[in-house]
Order: C-alpha cells, then structure tokens, then sequence
C-alpha cells in the first residue's frame, strides 16, 4: 500500500520553528522553515542533518512551501538555502514574499549588529533566498513538476498567511499554518473546500481553548486601556511587528476616532512602516470591510498612531505604545517594559502567545520578581494582562475545519503536547479518524487507499449501458465484463475482442463437456425426440432446434444421445457447452441428470 | 469663468429629470388576422437552412399574437417542428409554443397531445429539457383540467430517467408544479418504477432523486418537494431523515435547499419525535432540525450561511434551553442528555473544560476527563448565534441580528439572555450591523431591563459619530427600562456630554429624556436635587434658561414629576417660572403638571381641550353649515364662509390630529370664497372697458384658485377619488372663469377659440377621469355643462362663454365630503436654523456647501417629488433635485432629507442672505387619481395604463418655511 510519511523536524509537540518534512508518492517536500523564539543555539533552526548528512538539500527536496511571514515559519529559510544548500523552488503568497525579507532582515540586524554574532546569514543570503521565491495566488494550482501540484487557500492570521493543499496523483495533504476561523479587524477567515486530503496537518496552539466571542475580548481591551488612560497611565502592548499589531491598531484607532481621545499612540518604528505599506498594497487579502472602504479611505492609513522615539518613553501623562517583539524577550519592548515596570499604574497587555523561557511566559505566570542580565533584579508592579488576540483557530475552529475540509486522518503540529493529547482524544471520537501527533523527529506513517483510475473504453461503456438498468447508480458498484491491460503507466478497460485484437492474440475457445446417464428405455433418436419435447416445455424462450443429424441445440449447446455399449436402456447423453454459455450448460445438466419425465410420449 | 462654473457645479450636483413623451403606441385595427400566421409558414417555408429559419422564429418572437391566430400559429410551428432536423430551431419552436399556450384567453388543452407526441419522438436532450418547460406551463395554464395534469405527470415520470441532467430538472419541476398528493402514480411505464414495485406517491419519486448524481438535480428535486409544499401538500415525515443527509451534500446549492426543506418539515412536524443517532435518547424533531440549521451557520459557503441565520430566526416552537444553547459556545453536548446524565454532567463541569482565553494559563492541564462523555461538534445548535454574529461576511452578521430578534421577541429569557450579543454587536465595523442591532434592542427592549454595565456600554455608543446611529440609539433609550438610579444618571450624563459634542442632536436629546423621566419617576425623583443643584439652605445662582444642557434636564425631571405628585415640593422658585415658560415654548416636552405653588392652578387650558371625537364632530358640523348654502349670490354666504375658514384654522392648530382634514376643507372653503366674490359683483353687467380693475381682481382670484386646487390636489395624502373629482371641479370653474376673462378683455377671435377648444377638451377629460364620480356631482357645474355639451360644441365662442357665465353664476356650492384620514404634506427644515450671524464667507466663482437637514412627513414618494430651492437676493432662484439616498425613512409617513446643496454666486459687496426652502414638485400627468394604486406602479406601466397626458401641468408648491441664510460670496484674490 502507498503510504505518505511525515516527520517535523519543528513543530512537533512544540511551538516555534515549524518545518515539516512530508514524503507524499515519492515526492518530498518542506513545509515552512521556521525558527525557535526560545532558543540562541543550534536548536534555533530545524535540524537539516536529518534530511542529508552532508551536501546539499535540493536533490532530495522536491520544493518548500511557505506558509506565512512569521519568523516561526520562515526564519531559518536563507540559513537553508543558501548556507546548507537548496536551489529548488520555494513557494509563498505574493504579501508573504513581500513582507517576509523585511522581517529577516530584522531578524538578522538583532542577532548579528546587536548581540554580534558570527556564521548567520547575510543580507545577500536574504536576497539570493528571495530570488528562489515562487509566488501563489489564492486558490491557484501550481504544477511543480508533472506530479505534483500545489494548491493554497486563505487562512487568516496574517496578511498573507495560505493553507497549501499538496496533491499528488489522488493522494494530498493539506498543510494549514496558523490559521484563524475567526475573522478580525483586519482579515476574513480561513476558508477551504471539501477536498478531503488524505491527511490533514494542523497546527494546535490552543487546542484546549474555547474563545469567547471576538467582540467581547475587543470589548475588554478597549476597556483596560481606555481605564487605564484615564488614570494617566502608560500602556504597553508588546507585539510583534505584523499581524496582530495591524490589528490592534486598527481596534485602537477607531475608538480613538470614535470616543475622541487624544492620549497619544506610539508604534515602534523601524520595519513597520515599510510593512504598513504593504497592509495598504494587498487589499485583497483583508476583510471584507476593508476592501469595501478602502476607497474612500485605506484603513491602514493611521490618523491617531505615530511612530515611535526612544526618548519618549520618558515623556510624562499617559500613552499607549506598541513594541517589539511580542514576547518581551529582547528588543524595545523589554527597554520599554524595565522603564515602566515600577509604576502601578501603568500596563501591560499581553495580546498573545508567550514561548516558555521568554520574560511575557514568566510575567504572564504571575513572577513579580525577575532576574535580569547582571545579576540584578526588576520588581514587576505594573499591571499584567492578557487577552487573547492571537489569531490562531481555537479547538472550536480547529473542528470546524476539519469539518469543512473533511480528512481522512489528522496530523497536529505547532502546540503543546499535553492540549494536542486533549484534542486528539476530541477529534478522533468526533470524527473517529485517526489522529496523530509525533514529536520532532518522528515519522507519522498513513497508508492510502488511492484510487486508481483507468480508462474504459466507450464501446464497452455503452454496451453495458445497454445491457443494465437505465443509469448508472454512483452510490452501487455494478461488476463487468471486460479486460484490463496495463500499458506504459497506463490503465485501460476494453472488451474482450477488442483486447485480443490490440495484443494481436487468438481467441481460445473453452467447451465444457459432460456425460450424463439416462435411463431410457427407447431408442436413440425416440430418446433424442423425447428430450427435444421436454426442453421445449421447460425452456420457454430459448431457441431449441432438433438438428437432423442427431442432436439438439439448445442456443448453442449441443446434446447428442448414444446408447451405451452393455445396457441399452442407460442412453448416455453428451452435452457440450462453451464457457460463455455455463450457466445455461450447468442447468441443463442438472436438468437431464433428473431424468426425463415419464408422461412425454 | 465664475459663472461656467457654476454652471458646471449645477449641471453636477442638480439633477434635471426629464420625463421623455412616449409616443402612444398607435392602435390600429388588425384587420388580416390569419395573416400572422400565414406569414409566418410562408417565411418558414422560404427558409433555406436552418439559421434563416431560426432567424424568423427569433423575429417572429418579438410581437405578440393574438388570440384568435394562437392556435393557427401552433399548428405552422408544429408543423415545421416535424421537418425540422436542426435542433436549435426545434429548441426555438418548443420554447414558442409555451410561450404562445401562455396567451391570455387561450386555452392550451388543444394542443396538449401534440406536445406529447413531439415529446415521444424527440431524441435531442436540449430540445427535451425545452418542451417539458412547455409542457409545464401548459399544465400550469389548466389547473382545472387532472386529465391533463394526469398525462403530463406520467410524461414526467417516463423521462426522469434521462441521462441530461436539464431533462431530469424539468421533469421534477414540472412533478413539483403539477403534483397531486391523493393521486398515487401507477408506475408500471418504466423500469425505474416497476423495479421498486408498483404504486407509488409523487413525493417518493421526487425524493429518490435527492441521491442523483447531479447536484443540479438534486437541487431540483428539493425545490420541487418544496413546490409541493407551496402548493399546500403535506410533506411526508420520512423526507426529514433525507433532507438532513442533504446538509452535508458537496454543494452549496443543494445544501441551501436543504436548509429550507428542513425547515419546512420541522414547521409541518414540530412535535414528532425523532432518534438521537448513537444514543438511545429522542428529541423533538424541531429541536433536532434547530440544531441542524444551527450548524449549517457555520458552513462553509456564506450563501448558506446567510439562508441559515435566517432560518433560525423563525424556528419559534424550538424549545428553550436549545435556543439557549445557541448562545454558547461551551460544551453543550451533555445538556440534549441532560435528563440521564446529571452527575455526569457535573463531573465535566469540575474536571476539565476548554478555557475561556480570557486568562493566562486557565487552560494548564488538569487531570485527564473522561472523553466519552464531551461530544462536542455534533451538538450542533451550541454557539450558533455566537458564530453567526463574528461571521466574516456583514451579511450573515445581519441576518444573524434579524433572527435573534424574532427570537428574542418571543421569548423573554432568551431576550435576556441575548442581550449581552446585540450590546456586543454595537461596536461592529460596519454600520448598518451596528443600526441594525441598535434597532432590534429598541423592538425588543419591552422585554428586558438593562443593567448598569449593560447601560455604559450602550451609552458609550452616543459619541459614535455618525448621525443614524447616534438617533437610533436615542430612540433606543426612549424605550428603555433601567434599574437603578444610577444608571438614569448615567443615562443623562452621557445625553449631555453627547449634546455638548453634537448641539445638532438637541431636539432628540430632549425627546429621549422626556421619555426617559416619564418611564422612571422613582428612580429621578432622588436626584432631583442634584440635578436642579437645590441647597436645603443657601440659594443657588438661577441656571441659563438658554443653556439646552438645562433645558435637557429639566425635561427630564418635568417628565417624571408628571407622575409623581411629591416632585415639585423640591423645586426652587425659579424651576417653577422656567416651567411656564417652557410649557409654552416646548410643549410638546413638557407635559402639564399639576404645581400646588401660589395657589395658581397651572394645569393648562389647552390639555382639557377635548377629545378628538368631540373635534371631528365640529368640523362635521362646521362643513354641513357652510353646505347650507345654497346659492353663491345667497346673502350672508360670505360672511359665513369667512367665519368657516377661521374656524377650521384654529381647529387644525388645537388638534393635531385634526389639522390636515381642517387645512384641506379650509382651503377648499376659500377656494368657494375667492370664487364667490369673483363671480358674485354687480359689475358683470356692465360693459367691459368700465369695469377694468374689477377685471384684475377676477383674474387674480382666478388665478389663485387654480394654485390652491393644485395644493389641494398634491400636498394632502389620503385623498379618494371623489375629492379629487371635487378639486377638479372647482379648477374648471376657475379656467371658466378665466375664459369668460379672456373673452371679455381680449380683443380677436382666434385666441378666443384656441382658449374654448381647449377648455373643452378639459371638460371631456373630466368627464373621462370621473366618470364614477359624476352621480355625486348632480347639479354641479360639470352637470350642467355637461347637458349642454352638444350645443356648446358647436356654437359659437361668444355664446359659449354667454353661456358659461350663466351656469357659473347659477351653479351652487358643492359639497365636500371628508375621507377617513387627511394628511397634509408638511417639512421642516432643521438645519440651517437661520440664526447664524456669521455670514458663510467663500470665494465667488467657487461653490460652498450647505448642510440640509429637514424633516418630511406625510409626503409621498419624496424621492421624485422633493426639491430644495434657493432663493439669491438677486431674484436668481435655483432648483435642486436631492439624490434618492439622501432620503431616511425613520418612521411610517415620516421621512428625512439630510442633504448638501451647494450655493455659488458673483461678488457681492456686503453679506446678504438667501433662503432655502423646500418644494414638492407636481405634475398633473401623475395625478393623483385612484392614487394608491397609480402610484405604485413602476415607471413604465404607468406610462403604458395612464391615458397619455394631456397639457400635462407640471409645478412646485412650497412647502416648507423658508430658512433664511447668511452668505457672503467674496471676491477672488489675484
């Protein structure tokens, strides 16, 4: 049985540095490149041995598939492509392979400028990288070579974040990413078809949790910081730079706009305005509220939001700033936070997610006390909040596409294992398929059951047609007569002559024949005469012919009477038929093994 | 330069509708009636091929036949269709023959066999598709006929088994719209149905075909069953098991169709009971089908979506603790066993549930649950309504709003419970999501009382700044019961911030609290102290009387002292003399309070003014008097009449509503009146050149009795055919008397005649348009005149307007009969208030836009007939058509013009101010006779129904009070 084997190298009851390796009818390929937040190590990045010990990947990658600009995603892509090595293609939506540069390129200025570390990838790296880039459109499918095609579908999250369907042959695999089934300010929701892959790969970041409804969060968050405001406090929002930070700009601004506020909002510069620009360009890819004003006016066009300076986070009275990165773990955002840590007044809402090891995980856990570089230490009073904004499906949503795209087993990446077990357990008695979880490393094996499809010739379709009940029932099977022949990777069902005609071969005929005894007190041709006379009273519709040189031929079956040589009352009949005619034959033999009736004359 | 441009501007933003003169189309006598078809066979006969062919089937489609030459036609088509071999042109032919069996007055039964027989020989799947089509609207044409019906349903049957999907379609169509639920089929024609065994009901082979393999077909096959039902046949019960596997189906189409078929079941069969798969349990099947549907709100197509939440809204049988569960997106599962499973249940609750997101770290694993018991998905009804309004797309979000409402109407918990969403739904990004859940907490507000919280979050709304929401939320309040008083200061804090931020919102700020005191006296009369900021010891400084903040106040605190007699022992001397002073200038806010102070009984004169009954008799009374008179010349008629038409004024002010019936007969009066003294002067006698001035007066009276008859024509609403025939009828006697005018200042003949012909052609046309009015104008003017019609046709100009100047003078008065509601088209123009001293300064040459706000009422269609004039001081006037989406409509015969019209002029040296007022424009053309009907019809059947109108009179009436504005159009700098 074909099977399609996947292993994540990242991902794999863990969150952060995805990359999934999928073996799919002999093609391999990569799904997401992505890179640890927790780590500085080695661990930072998939283990690519695993692939090859040594020498290049493209010879046994068939292409990488990106799935979204989340440097948990795509991270570690100039680091394989251009330090291990890979030359194939490498596929990403059109904002993704916009966006996606701009983010490693910060990426790279923060481990190599900041904390100066040497063997990292260069800015030319990023650009030969990019230059290896295949874009997809939505709902476009890409031949990568004569077998295997790709598929994506929106996914929410971020802008530009696809769902990828793998196909190759019958067998697929759909690959979701982060993906969100509810829509916010910004995007719509993920959305794919009933394809029924044969496994689908989802990510799992909050299998165990139920949100409550959007609006209510929204609601809370605008609550606290407006509270928050009003008694001249300063509101940290650690975010990363795209995403979720559009998203809250766009919640922030309107009700700035709305309720006339004047506190001033600050985004952390740097990347996001180039990435801004980008929001305002792919239209397309947002919610439906966007892409009906933008017209009048692009939502991303920011009246209240200014960009950041060092220095004003000094500044007095209230105001509320957006820093990166999201997790408080480096950056501006941890400047920020020490700066404001000691006033009770001020905030910090955490909108999402929060790696373990990072400062958000230890703060988020209720630690007022945190241990500094140097030894020193930071008294945490400010308040600490979370609301979920993470755009990624909760279970309800993870249900709900597994609904909609109907698979036949389930793979969870990209969540904690502990909630995974949880959700497995949910999935697998709701839509009782199987559902697997392996850890990094570890091989997840399906068999399929492909269909294979073959060619029916129209002579012998229609025969059949003419032959059975008016149409052809879909929900039956209906069994026929025919050949099969195999021919150049090829499948075809022909007729029988048809066959023998192609394969230039002559037909055989195979005759059954068979003795039976009788005991029959007259004469061979009285016997003969006797048994036409039975035949035609039993078999009513069939052609019987009395032939005059001695025998009967019931359609073609032919009966011939001789008397045995000792007894001349056992007459021995001798019925011949061909292999077309069995059923006929064998109840015609039974028939006569019963004996003749005595009352025919 | 300036004035091309200003040109342009007006060429831009005014809209200049002309209504292009249709030609009649000409009637002529069709005298070569077999010629239409004879024409017909000979181009059927030339045609060559088979495109010549198609193309005169295609020519010949495009006029109609008569009924008479239907049937020859038919015969030529069929005739043709026999030799035809192309399969267009027989495609053609099909579809002309159910477009012909259509004709009005033709019965199609004659050629019901040769359809069939066509059908039988027929061997093109398309062409098959189309004469089945015909074959429907045959059998559609004779629903008398089950014979026919008979034939056709077994022609059905016998082609379901085509391969072509349009066949099987059509088939199914044709069984759902020809169907019979008592006739059982004996299906011994085909295999299909001799396989599953002999007799079998319609709805069983329709339903076989919800497996086809066609998604179209399956489509079908549920429309058809839903025909069946339209048509009043009880659906059986077994099609509910297969209906609800179509919800799953891979289409969008079919599963949209499922939705309503389940729908229809569970509204047919409500109480049956049906399994609960995998569980022994049963429930309702309307709770099963509401659970079902609630799921298909999450489907995967928005269209479905859509049809979904909409369905659910009237799904009002399901039981309750399902509706509740459509709130929550919690584990629901174990509340459909909740009977069996109590313990279980409460295990769940402690052992481990999904986490709520809202804290960090809620969801850190606990012990492991027993999964056996958590059903999560197939639960489908839980956390329907929660989906449905964080839908993606604002459609399903509305319609998800819409159902909650219908819900929550009919159920108070529910309304309680739903509260919470629709207050979430207000932070929408879309506005119409947001007014529409505004809308639905105000029809269901009757059932619930917000909560402190509740409340914040539904003022917190008022700063929005667009203007619909903020009203729809003010009008939200007027009906909103709250709980404690704190929530009423709440209420008038934010009221007030809102009035400081938005002065525009004044008047509905007002109206919201004088509902909002009179709904809660209790809860105001604690604050009324702070509130008029009372000191038990020291006076306070006396509030601004202008300021509208204290104005809002004491609306409230008035409003709830109405009905709560110890409020006004609180008030300070000062309250009580704003008081008068607001009752007289806001009446309609303040309501009249009985004060105790300086033992002067304030209650008013005018609250005890009477009902509305003893007001209607007056006016009754007031007509039958003034119908007394009998002759014009009668002495004292005018006097009387005067009196009459004071009378009538000042009733239309006391009783509002009274005023349009009072208005319109007032007006009529003085229509009488003008006519009256016109005709009634000695000096009629004398000879022409002494009696010039008289001449004058006439004309003007002439002249404004035929604009008043057109108010009185287009400005009231509710007018019935006879009163229009009245007005009518005293327009003709104004143009007789302006003819009588004409002929005798005028000098020349030819104008005299042209002016006698036409009027005429007036009375002819009256006599057209009021035929069934002319019994009630018994010895009226038209009556006599139209006597002597004969003879005033052909006698001469001079005579006739002898003789009209006779009938005039001896014609009486007539009556005027009142229909049940007359309202009187009235606008008021908000916004400009006219008061500005400051001067709106732009650059000449330029254009300045000026905000417009105005309410209508009573006005029909305002879109067409509302226009805004501006008046320059110049005399220049200019007419500006408002675009249709200017228009609101906030409540019945209410409507709101919030528009910009946009001002320019040359260089003035000092500011001056123009005025801008409102018209409603006419045209005679569109009279309003028979006026509910007329004026519903579209556009280009009134043009086809209507007589083509004749001088048709196109104007503008004034309705509104001009508002006067400041402008000062200053020179360009160079």
């Amino acid at each position: 049985m074909p099977e399609i084997k996947v292993t994540p190298l990242g991902a794999g009851q863990d969150v952060g540095r995805s990359c999934i390796l999928v073996s799919i009818g002999g093609k391999n390929i990569m799904l997401d490149c992505g890179m640890h937040m927790g780590y500085n190590d080695d661990r930072r990045f998939p283990d690519f041995s695993y692939i090859t010990q040594n020498g290049r990947l493209t010879e046994f990658l068939d292409c990488v598939i990106i799935s979204h600009f989340h440097l948990d995603h795509c991270g570690a892509l100039p680091f394989m492509s251009e330090m291990v090595g890979y030359d194939g293609p490498i596929y990403m939506t059109h904002p993704t392979k916009a966006i996606c540069p701009i983010l490693l390129e910060d990426f790279r200025k923060i481990t190599v400028d900041k904390k100066g570390e040497t063997n990292f990838f260069t800015s030319q790296m990023i650009k030969d990288c990019m230059k290896k880039v295949v874009p997809l459109n939505l709902h476009q499918t890409v031949q990568v070579d004569d077998e295997l095609e790709i598929k994506a579908y929106y996914a929410g999250h971020v802008l530009g974040a696809a769902m990828v369907q793998i196909k190759v042959g019958s067998e697929s695999v759909v690959y979701t990413g982060d993906y969100n089934m509810t829509p916010d300010r910004h995007l719509g929701a993920a959305w794919i078809d009933k394809c029924r892959p044969d496994i689908l790969i989802s990510e799992s970041t909050y299998a165990t949790t139920i949100r409550d409804s959007k609006r209510c969060r929204e609601r809370d968050f605008l609550k606290k910081v407006h509270e928050s405001i009003e008694r001249g406090g300063k509101v940290l929002i650690p975010v990363f730079a795209l995403g979720r930070a559009q998203e809250l700009c766009i919640l922030l601004e309107t009700f700035w706009e709305r309720m006339n506020l004047k506190a001033p909002i600050y985004f952390s510069t740097g990347l996001t305005e180039k990435a801004n620009h980008y929001y305002k360009l792919f239209i397309t890819w947002t919610n439906q509220k966007i892409r009906k004003t933008f017209v009048q006016r692009n939502m991303f066009e920011f009246k209240h939001i200014k960009a950041f300076d060092r220095s004003y986070a000094d500044n007095p009275g209230p105001m509320v700033v957006f820093a990166t990165p999201g997790m408080l773990h480096a950056g501006q955002s941890l400047q920020i936070f020490k700066k404001w840590a000691g006033n009770e007044k001020n905030m910090v809402i955490m909108p999402g997610y929060c790696v373990q090891g990072t400062i958000g995980h230890k703060i988020l856990n209720g630690q007022r006390k945190l241990e500094m570089e140097g030894r020193s230490t930071l008294d945490v009073k400010l308040q600490v909040e979370y609301m979920s904004f993470s755009a990624h499906a909760d279970a309800k949503g993870i249900m709900q596409l597994i609904r909609m795209a109907e698979p036949r087993n389930m793979l969870l990446v990209h969540g904690e294992a502990v909630k995974m077990e949880f959700l497995k357990g949910k999935i697998e008695q709701e839509f009782s398929i199987d559902c697997h979880m392996p850890a990094n490393g570890e091989t997840a094996t399906v068999t399929t059951n492909p269909s294979v499809p073959v060619d029916i010739s129209l002579n012998l379709l229609k025969r059949e047609m003419a032959l059975g009940g008016p149409l052809p029932d879909p929900k039956r099977p209906r069994t026929m007569h025919g050949t099969l022949i195999m021919k150049e990777n090829s499948l075809k069902l022909v007729s029988s002559e048809q066959a023998l005609k192609e394969l230039g071969l002559n037909e055989h005929q195979l005759r059954f024949t068979c003795r039976v005894q009788l005991q029959d007190p007259h004469s061979d041709p009285d016997t003969l005469n006797r048994i036409y006379t039975h035949l035609k009273s039993v078999l009513k519709g069939y052609t019987i012919q009395h032939l005059p040189d001695g025998t009967v031929m019931v359609e073609s079956i032919v009966i011939k009477v001789s008397s045995s040589a000792e007894d001349t009352s056992t007459k021995v009949l001798l019925l011949s038929w061909s292999y077309q005619d069995e059923d006929l034959g064998s109840f015609l033999s039974t028939l006569l093994k019963k004996g003749l009736p005595s009352g025919l004359c | 330069m300036a004035a091309h441009l200003k040109k342009r501007v007006y060429e831009e933003f005014s809209r200049v509708v002309q209504i292009p003169q249709e030609e009649a189309p000409a009637k002529k006598l069709r005298l070569s009636k077999p010629s239409k078809s004879a024409a017909l066979h000979i181009d059927l006969c030339k045609a060559t091929n088979s495109t010549d062919a198609l193309q005169y089937l295609l020519h010949f489609a495009r006029k109609p036949v008569e009924v008479e030459s239907v049937e020859g036609v038919v015969r030529i088509l069929l005739e043709h269709y026999y030799k035809e071999t192309d399969n267009s042109v027989r495609l053609k032919i099909a579809s002309l023959l159910g477009l012909l069996s259509k004709t009005q007055g033709f019965s199609p039964d004659c050629i019901v066999d040769d359809a069939i027989n066509t059908l039988n020989n027929e061997k093109s799947h398309q062409v098959l598709a189309q004469l089945l089509d015909t074959l429907l609207v045959i059998g559609t044409q004779l629903p008398e006929s089950p014979t026919v019906r008979q034939r056709l349903i077994e022609m059905a049957c016998k082609h379901l088994s085509d391969t072509y999907f349009g066949v099987r379609n059509k088939c199914l169509k044709l069984l759902g719209c020809l169907g019979m639920a008592d006739t059982p089929l004996n299906k011994d024609n085909d295999g299909l149905g001799a396989s599953l065994g002999g007799v079998r009901d319609i709805q069983s082979i329709i339903s076989d075909f919800f497996g086809d393999q066609d998604p179209r077909v399956r489509t079908a096959a549920i429309k058809a069953m839903l025909q069946l039902h339209e048509r009043r046949i009880k659906i059986h019960e077994i099609i509910y098991d297969q209906a609800c596997r179509l919800l799953s189906d891979d289409y969008e189409q079919v599963r949209s169709a499922a939705v309503q078929m389940v729908w229809v079941l569970s509204q047919l069969y409500p109480e049956s009971i049906v399994p609960i798969p995998s569980s022994n349990e049963e429930i309702r099947l309307v709770d099963d089908a509401f659970g079902k549907i609630s799921h298909m709100v999450s489907d995967g197509s928005w269209m479905v979506r859509v049809q979904a939440a909409k369905t659910l809204g009237s799904m009002l049988q399901v039981s309750p603790h399902f509706l509740e569960q459509t709130l929550d997106k919690k584990l629901m599962s174990d509340l459909r066993r909740k009977r069996t499973a109590h313990e279980r249940a409460k295990e769940l609750f402690t052992s481990g549930e999904f986490s709520s997101g809202r804290k960090w770290a809620d969801d850190a694993p606990k012990e492991k649950l027993d999964t056996n018991t958590v059903n999560l998905i197939a639960s489908g009804a839980c956390g329907a309504f929660v989906h449905g309004l964080e839908d993606e797309m604002f459609e399903v979000r509305i319609a998800a709003v819409e159902a909650l409402s219908q819900l929550a109407q009919s159920s108070a918990s529910f309304a309680e419970k739903c509260l919470d969403f629709l207050v979430d739904m207000f932070n929408d990004e879309i506005e119409e999501v947001r007014l529409q859940s505004i809308h639905v907490l105000r029809e269901i507000s009757t059932h619930i009382t917000l909560r402190e919280d509740q409340l914040d979050t539904v003022l917190a709304v008022l700063e929005d700044s667009s203007r619909d929401i903020r009203e729809a939320l003010h009008e939200l309040i007027c009906y909103t019961n709250v709980s404690t008083k704190d929530c009423i200061q709440l209420a008038l804090l934010e009221l007030l911030k809102n009035l400081n931020k938005y002065p525009t919102d004044r008047n509905s700020v007002w109206k919201c609290l004088k509902f909002l005191g009179s709904r809660h006296p209790t809860l105001v009369l604690p604050l009324v102290p702070e509130l008029l900021s009372t000191h038990p010891y020291f006076d306070t400084p006396e509030p601004d009387m202008d300021d509208p903040a204290y104005i809002a106040v004491l609306v409230l605190v008035f409003n709830a002292a109405k009905s709560c007699p110890t409020m006004p022992a609180l008030f300070s001397d000062h309250t009580f003399r704003h008081y008068a002073y607001l009752r007289d200038s806001l009446s309609h806010l303040v309501p009249p309070l009985r004060l105790p102070g300086n033992g002067l009984d304030l209650v008013d004169s005018r609250c005890g003014s009477g009902s509305v009954e003893s007001a209607q008799l007056f006016l009754q009374e007031s007509l039958n008097r003034v119908s007394t008179i009998q002759n014009l010349e009668a002495p004292g008629a005018q006097d009387l009449l005067n009196f009459t038409i004071r009378d009538l004024r000042r009733l239309g002010e006391l009783q509002t509503e009274l005023a349009g019936a009072a208005d319109f007969c007032a007006t009529y009066l003085r229509c009488q009146l003008l006519l009256m003294k016109a005709l009634q002067e000695k000096l009629w006698n004398m000879a022409v050149p002494l009696c010039l001035k008289q001449n004058v007066t006439a004309t003007a009276a002439a002249q404004q009795i035929l604009e008043e008859t057109y108010k009185l024509e287009f400005l009231y609403s509710g007018l019935e055919s006879r009163q229009v025939a009245t007005i009518h009828h005293i327009r003709l006697q104004a143009k007789a008397l302006q003819l009588i005018l004409t002929a005798r200042t005028r000098q020349g003949l030819d104008p005299l005649i042209s002016s006698c012909e036409k009027f005429l052609q007036d009375i002819e046309s009256f006599q057209r348009l009021f035929v069934a009015e002319l019994p009630h104008l018994q010895d009226s003017f038209v009556d006599k005149l139209l006597e002597l019609m004969p003879r005033l046709s052909s006698c001469k100009p001079v005579e006739m307007v002898k003789i009209l100047l006779a009938t005039l003078r001896l014609s009486g008065l007539l009556q005027l009969r009142l229909p049940e509601q007359i309202h009187r088209a009235t606008a008021t123009i908000i916004e400009p208030t006219g008061e500005s001293d400051n001067p709106l300064r732009f650059t000449t040459g330029l254009v300045v836009a000026l905000d417009i706000d105005a309410t209508l009422e009573h006005v029909q269609d305002p879109q067409n007939a509302v226009k805004v004039q501006v008046l320059y001081p110049d005399g220049q006037s200019h007419v500006i058509h408002p675009k249709p989406s200017d228009f609101r409509k906030p409540g019945p015969d209410r409507h709101r013009l919030i528009t910009q019209v946009y001002l320019s002029h040359t260089a003035w040296t000092e500011p001056s101010q123009i005025e801008v007022r409102l018209l409603l424009a006419y045209s005679s053309s569109s009279t309003s006779l028979s006026s509910s009907s007329a004026s519903k019809l579209g556009w280009s059947d009134s043009i086809d129904s209507l007589p083509p109108p004749e001088a048709a009179v196109e104007g503008t009436i004034p309705f509104s009070k001009p508002v006067k504005v400041y402008i000062m159009p200053k020179p360009a700098r160079r």
